[in-house]
């Protein structure tokens, strides 16, 4: 016997614990089917383009820290490596190793957090999430010893880093780097092989491969489908031609794949950290460069890296003066975005947040 | 950088074969084509098999105030190649342009975004609508005159 039933049309969000911030979605259920989606953003928007034009070129950093705020140090870095190429210069060594380090460290606390809220999103609240926030956590400490702050670091500048690190910076990141190798193992005994994960997202809102390439999503979500590209490999930057890794990929693109692919991404990243710290050598950390900056009138950069989420890029137009007279952000999030349709259509009010979760958004980034 | 980058030339060349007409000019590193022109020039480019531009990296909108320019930073994963598609809009009232949705889903969200903030609009695309700002918000807050 069928129950006869009606479409419903259910507001997701703004304020929705699993939105990963003010996130909406309009979703319109028959029963428990999903039949449309609407996303809904704009909540979070601050201006930040608008506002990098009345900002001069150092100044602009510090609004990149509040873009993807889970991965401050990588928005640093893409918007650093869009300035150096639009004034032709590059960073000097140490600088590079220690923004790679920086960045390495920074994606395995995004991952973290991502795969973190993904379990609690199939219901496992709280214990595995205090796992992952337990190493977050000491990700953060080794950041605030770098520059002082944890979330919103400002970290690195056009031509290189703010300052060395100071000595008792290496002790403290060897440590965590031994405690870290038995904490993964530890989140990897209770996730990777888990029953019950597994039978909630193997199969569930796969993403084939055409269909992300078509939809323009980059990073992790790319990956899971197939894919192999990552910009660290196809154009590397900083020190990432010095180091050695694997680009962990995908079979089906389904939500598993996706929680699958940021769990290995997590011990590459530890690879390239353990190599960083092996081949930095002593010199200086920055380029000696003007207080403010000014490019060539009518010159253009494109800079991109491989943050957390996927293809960050920042399109910058110079018309001489000592602010970008463009500042184009390329989110991933926003993106990444495109396939939310894709995801849910057709699939159950159950699978909704566990599949809006694999995409791992970030509002921050989103609304800019 | 190691990834290749397609000329303007070259690409210009190729546009002028199969979309004559389309082609403005072209430098070192982009070709520029006509606004309204941007969806045969997408579907070309996307489809013909050299160039395989499968995925569409990032659609920029500038206000150079006596235009505004669009910029299409384009690349073939199979190819491992770039380009980049560029695009003068004239007009301050209504500038337009065709959208490229059709041959990239992953313009949807972009192309809204710019015609929130830039105030360009795309003929051909299903939704659009403002993205970040609500519908009623008087102006576009990109444009170099909003202040």
């Amino acid at each position: 016997m069928t129950i006869r039933t009606e479409p419903m049309t259910v507001n997701v969000g703004p304020q929705h614990p699993s939105t990963h911030g003010v996130f909406r979605v309009r979703i319109t259920f028959d029963g428990e089917d999903i039949v449309e989606v609407e996303p809904v953003l704009g909540y979070l928007h601050r201006g930040t383009e608008k506002l990098a034009e009345e900002r001069n070129y150092v100044q602009v950093v510090t609004l990149t820290d509040r873009l993807d705020y889970t991965s401050s140090m990588i928005n640093n870095q893409a918007y650093c490596l869009a300035v150096e190429q639009l004034l032709g210069i590059e960073p000097p060594p140490r600088g590079k190793y220690l923004r790679t380090l920086a960045a390495e460290l920074q994606r395995i606390a995004s991952h973290l957090i991502a795969v973190g809220f993904f379990v609690q999103e199939l219901g496992a609240f709280g214990t595995p999430l205090m796992y992952t926030f337990r190493s977050r956590e000491r990700i953060l400490d080794l950041f605030e010893m770098l520059c002082g702050a944890r979330i919103t670091v400002s970290y690195m500048r056009p031509g290189g880093v703010f300052s060395d690190a100071p000595t008792d910076f290496w002790p403290a990141l060897d440590q965590f780097l031994d405690d870290f190798e038995g904490e993964l193992e530890e989140i990897e005994n209770l996730l990777l092989n888990n029953e019950i994960l597994m039978v909630r997202t193997r199969g569930v809102s796969p993403l084939p491969a055409d269909v992300a390439i078509n939809c323009s999503v980059s990073g992790p979500v790319l990956r899971a489908s197939g894919i192999n590209w990552d910009w660290r490999k196809m154009a590397p930057y900083d020190a990432y031609d010095q180091v050695e890794f694997d680009v962990p990929v995908g079979n089906t693109g389904d939500n598993y794949d996706r929680f699958w692919v940021r769990m290995q991404e997590v011990r590459q990243s530890l690879r390239i950290v353990r190599q960083c710290i092996a081949q930095i050598e002593p010199g200086p950390v920055r380029l000696e460069l003007p207080m403010v900056l000014r490019a060539e009138p009518g010159a253009e950069a494109y800079g991109r890296v491989e943050a957390s989420k996927g293809e960050l890029g920042f399109f910058l137009v110079s018309d001489g003066g000592v602010s970008p007279y463009r500042c184009k952000i390329r989110s991933p999030s926003l993106i990444n975005l495109t396939i939310t349709e894709h995801l849910l259509l057709g699939w159950k009010l159950a699978d909704m947040i566990v599949s809006l979760g694999s995409v791992d958004i970030n509002m921050g980034e989103v609304d800019r | 950088m190691t990834l290749a980058a397609i000329p303007g030339e070259t690409l210009a060349r190729r546009l002028q074969e199969a979309t004559p007409d389309a082609v403005v000019e072209w430098d070192d590193a982009a070709v520029w084509v006509r606004p309204e022109a941007m969806a045969s020039v997408a579907a070309f480019l996307h489809d013909d098999p050299d160039i395989d531009f499968a995925f569409l990296n990032a659609i920029s909108a500038i206000d150079f105030v006596e235009h505004f320019e669009l910029v299409y930073h384009l690349m073939s994963l199979a190819k491992e190649h770039t380009g980049v598609v560029r695009s003068r809009v004239y007009g301050r009232e209504e500038p337009t342009a065709a959208s490229v949705v059709n041959v990239w889903k992953g313009a949807d969200f972009q192309e809204r975004e710019i015609w929130d903030l830039m105030g360009i609009r795309f003929t051909g695309h299903p939704n659009m609508k403002r993205i970040m700002l609500w519908e009623g918000f008087d102006g576009h807050p990109l444009r170099k005159d909003f202040l």
